[in-house]
């Protein structure tokens, strides 16, 4: 039998994927990570509320409720070493009708039984005591204080940082084609290379079933992509809220939230759209009037503000609503599939949880490197403040030409400009690029898989 | 620096900030700064790469860069202070800055401050516009940085989104720089300009499609295309490797929203009296971030005259009476100023009405009595003047209204 590349290969590098790839290496496993896009974070990850759920609205019992609560106290616990920021915002689940009045108690009840303790019904003058912008026919709220806001992207970066710091390997550019079982060991066809491996753990997101049944022949779900799309306003809207906002929620979705972000703006959304189409996160017309007007109907002061970003996400669901976790260890074939809607939180939990199930051994490295990530949030300081940076490049989300540089010099450099944004900021505010769009891709020349100016242009 | 250091601090190095900034100094004011953000002050001119700029100024046809650098050198050989690489950040009451510079944080104080940020383009996003979001979609003035600052060209094929002038400006540049734009689309019923724009589209075969609507901006990882609705109701592509969203300007005030300045729903820029001064006293506002859109010879002549306001204000000469509010009347967009002070000299105010206006401009008391009049034909996105002679008496409200002919 031919000693395979690798003992665990990872198909995507989401959220999930670069999180998988984190706990096996921090367990000793020799890991290869394997994306289709040209950077991490390409897919359903790259779009999200940004909220780190304590599971108080989680089905009771559930594996998405176990993982998230993992998660949650691990994120707790790993983040100040890694520099990764935390908005202790808290939640409200806002009622505005009678009917939604009525249905607080039971959330209230599910919230406690979930085990999050501290929720609490509050009146309408605790609310607007809280929130002195919200709209006035608040009713009441079930309050969460540890629902908390997260940066995204630096921290699934940083996840996938410490495994390429332990050796993991990544491959870019690189959808997984084609893969055969021989002796035990998986022979895995990702854009022109070949990557052997023992176990393979599926983290495809949209793509999971497919993947699942290239390598098992079937798979035992299908994946049913909903859409959600985002407002986000301008930086003078940060002011306007202070807690998470969030509906009394039906069945199929959490609502459109109206949150503030660690980037110092309010967003608006998601919306929930069912589509058969798994590669087409578009942004459409009414569906942003409706956030806008929305958004305003919660908090009367945002009529009017000035909207500085749009963006949509596929969620991967699924026909059921739990995610799709599980393993066929005789096959080295490990699913964390159908990571829906709370795979930002539970991550670092779902990961957790397919490391038990791996039948593989591995020995544990003593003191891993733990990689410091540079500060993005608005409420810590950052490197404009610093002295000594040689001026700044991004006017709108204040980016320095020295955090750029070092984007572009960090152990997992970005891919493409959407990469380089979601570690820098740069060109995400209100121009849009109107003004470093040009110098960053100077900046970038020669640094991006996927360059900003093609390359016979430059 | 001390708060008595300096007397005026200028928020914005573009034309109309170092225009008042030259005449600050001319009129013998002592210590004048002008902060801007950029490695060099000039604005948005500075990535303008055509001709003309500077017929007003200096009497001669320059390029956007040249100018900018004349504007500069004028400034400097006047006694202004210009500190680049130096972003304000917050303005505090009582003429005190938050400053960005490379040594970080920084407070600066001022006995007057003149806001002069400018403007900028509608983004995609702020439009809402729907479809993919591809590498190769931006404004004119990143278009323009590219070409003249970065020396490079960012797509070989472009759609430029909207018919203003500076959507002709898109096309000069791409012209020029071997890139061929493949159409020119406008949401609206005709050019957002005179009717002889569409005469450029013949002249450099840019076809102009009015009256579409987008559907989507297509792309996985770059631009692919775009999907119109016509006017008709009828679909269609255009295959493009780039989107040029111009104009549909927006003045940059974030920072003077941030600080709190009163906004106009208008313009979305600062609110300001007819001495140019905003809802704080100590801060005055200049230029494009006042009324989108004007050329920079009306913003560098708006700076000078705006100095005279300053200089007198430095001198003591306080407001003799509140202001009093315009209400427009319908079909009109802006007027600047919004605020008009009894005693404060002749003022003109700049308006924009919704389409093409053709008609008489009136600004009346609420009785409906007369102050001031004028007739005015202007193709959609002109200005419109309204000359306001000095009025000593002033009524709680006045009006401004287009009476449209036809
Ligand atoms: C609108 C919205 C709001 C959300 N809000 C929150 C929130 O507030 N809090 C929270 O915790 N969660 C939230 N989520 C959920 C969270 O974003 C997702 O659960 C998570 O991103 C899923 O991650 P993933 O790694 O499973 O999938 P993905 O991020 O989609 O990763 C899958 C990766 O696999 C790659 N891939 C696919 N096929 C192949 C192949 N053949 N070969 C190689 N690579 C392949 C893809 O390119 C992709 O990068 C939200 C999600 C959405 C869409
Ligand atoms: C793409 C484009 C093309 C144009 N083409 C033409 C043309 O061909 N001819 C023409 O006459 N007009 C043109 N214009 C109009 C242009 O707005 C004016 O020419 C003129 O530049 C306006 O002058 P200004 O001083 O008001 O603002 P700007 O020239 O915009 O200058 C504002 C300055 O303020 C700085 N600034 C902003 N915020 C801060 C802050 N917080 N701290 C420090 N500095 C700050 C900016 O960096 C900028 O340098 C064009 C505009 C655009 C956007």
């Amino acid at each position: 039998m031919a000693e395979a590349d690798v003992d665990v290969a990872i198909i995507g590098a989401g959220v999930v994927g670069c999180a998988m790839a984190r706990r096996f290496a921090l367990e000793g496993a020799k890991v290869a990570v394997i994306e289709a896009g040209t950077d991490i974070l390409s897919g359903a990850s790259k779009a999200n509320s940004a909220i780190l759920h304590t599971g108080f609205d989680a089905p009771p019992g559930s594996l998405e409720l176990g993982c998230m609560q993992a998660a949650y106290d691990e994120y707790m616990q790993i983040r100040a070493a890694m520099n990764l920021p935390v908005l202790e915002t808290g939640a409200m689940v806002a009622a505005w009708t009678d009917e939604e009045e009525a249905r607080l108690p039971d959330l209230l009840a599910q919230a406690h039984g979930n085990g999050v303790a501290d929720a609490e019904i509050i009146g309408r003058e605790a609310v607007l005591a809280r929130e002195p912008q919200i709209a006035p026919g608040i009713r009441a709220a079930l309050l969460v204080p540890r629902e908390y806001l997260i940066d995204p992207w630096s921290a699934p970066l940083a996840y996938a940082t410490q495994a390429k710091m332990l050796g993991a390997r990544f491959l870019f550019g690189a959808p997984v084609t084609s893969a055969e079982r021989a002796g035990g060991t998986w022979r895995l066809e990702a854009g022109g290379e070949t990557v052997t491996a023992r176990s393979v753990v599926n983290c495809a997101g949209n793509q999971g079933d497919r993947i699942e049944a290239l390598l098992l022949g079937a798979s035992r779900f299908e994946i049913r992509p909903r859409k959600g799309q985002f407002v986000v306003f301008d930086k003078a809207s940060g002011a306007l809220l202070r807690t998470i906002l969030l509906p009394v929620p039906n069945d199929r979705t959490k609502g459109v939230v109206l949150t503030r972000t660690v980037f110092g703006n309010l967003l608006v959304g998601p919306t929930a759209e069912e589509q058969e189409d798994r590669d087409r996160p578009d942004v459409t017309r009414p569906e942003l009037e409706a956030l806008v007007a929305k958004a305003a109907e919660l908090v009367p002061a945002l009529a009017g503000m000035p909207v500085a970003a749009v963006y949509a996400g596929l969620r991967p669901a699924t026909e059921q609503k739990d995610y799709r976790v599980h393993a066929v260890p005789e096959m080295g074939y490990y699913c964390a599939g159908g990571i829906r809607s709370t795979g930002l939180t539970a991550a670092l939990g779902i990961a957790r949880h397919v490391f038990a199930l791996w039948d593989g051994a591995a020995v544990p490295p003593a003191d891993p490197p733990v990689p410091v990530m540079p500060n993005l949030a608005e409420h810590l300081p950052r490197d404009w403040q610093a002295p000594g940076h040689d001026g700044i490049v991004c006017h709108c989300e204040m980016v320095t030409g020295r955090e750029i540089r070092a984007a572009l010099d960090s152990p997992l450099p970005p891919g493409d400009f959407g990469g380089l944004r979601r570690r820098t900021r740069c060109a995400m505010g209100r121009c849009q690029g109107f003004n470093c769009l040009a110098r960053i891709a100077t900046l970038s020349e020669g640094r991006l898989r996927a360059p900003i100016v093609p390359e016979d242009k430059a | 620096m001390s708060a008595m250091d300096l007397d005026v601090a200028v928020i914005g190095g573009g034309p109309s900030g170092l225009a008042a900034a030259t005449e600050l100094r001319r009129l013998g004011v002592g210590r004048v700064v002008v902060l801007e953000r950029f490695g060099v002050a000039g604005g948005i001119p500075r990535h303008c790469g055509h001709p003309p700029f500077g017929m007003r100024e200096f009497r001669r046809v320059l390029t956007g860069p040249a100018y900018a650098r004349r504007l500069v050198g004028t400034a400097l050989a006047a006694g202004v202070e210009i500190r680049t690489r130096c972003t304000v950040t917050a303005i505090r009451p009582g003429g005190v800055l938050e400053l960005a510079t490379t040594d970080g944080a920084e407070t600066l104080a001022a006995k007057r401050i003149l806001l002069a940020t400018g403007n900028r383009e509608t983004t995609r996003a702020a439009a809402l516009v729907p479809g993919l979001r591809p590498v190769g979609v931006m404004n004119t003035a990143a278009l323009q940085s590219f070409l003249y600052e970065e020396g490079r060209s960012p797509f070989s094929r472009p759609v430029i989104v909207g018919s203003e002038m500076v959507a002709y400006s898109a096309v000069l540049s791409c012209r020029r720089h071997g890139i061929r734009p493949a159409a020119m689309v406008e949401s609206r019923g005709r050019v957002q300009g005179p009717r002889f724009y569409a005469l450029a589209n013949r002249m450099f075969g840019v076809p102009l499609v009015t009256g579409a609507e987008i559907v989507a901006i297509e792309g996985k990882t770059r631009v692919t295309g775009l999907r119109l609705r016509e006017a008709s109701g009828a679909e269609r592509r255009i295959d493009c490797d780039g989107v040029i969203f111009s104009g549909r300007f927006t003045p940059e005030a974030a920072l003077a929203r941030a600080s709190g300045l009163a906004l106009d729903a208008g313009t979305l820029g600062p609110e300001i009296d007819g001495a140019f001064r905003s809802s704080d006293p100590c801060v005055f506002v200049a230029g494009n971030v006042l009324h989108p859109v004007e050329t920079a010879g009306y913003c560098w002549a708006e700076g000078r005259r705006i100095a005279g306001r300053i200089a007198a204000d430095l001198a003591g000469e306080a407001p003799a009476a509140a202001p009093v509010p315009l209400t427009l009347g319908p079909g009109l967009r802006y007027a600047v100023p919004q605020r008009l002070v009894a005693g404060e000299g002749p003022v003109t105010l700049n308006l924009r009405a919704e389409g093409a206006a053709k008609g008489r401009l009136v600004l009346a008391e609420p009785s409906g009595r007369e102050l001031a009049a004028a007739s005015v034909s202007a193709a959609p996105e002109a200005s419109l003047r309204l000359d306001v002679p000095a009025l000593d008496v002033l009524p709680g409200q006045l009006v401004v209204r287009l009476d449209r002919e036809g």
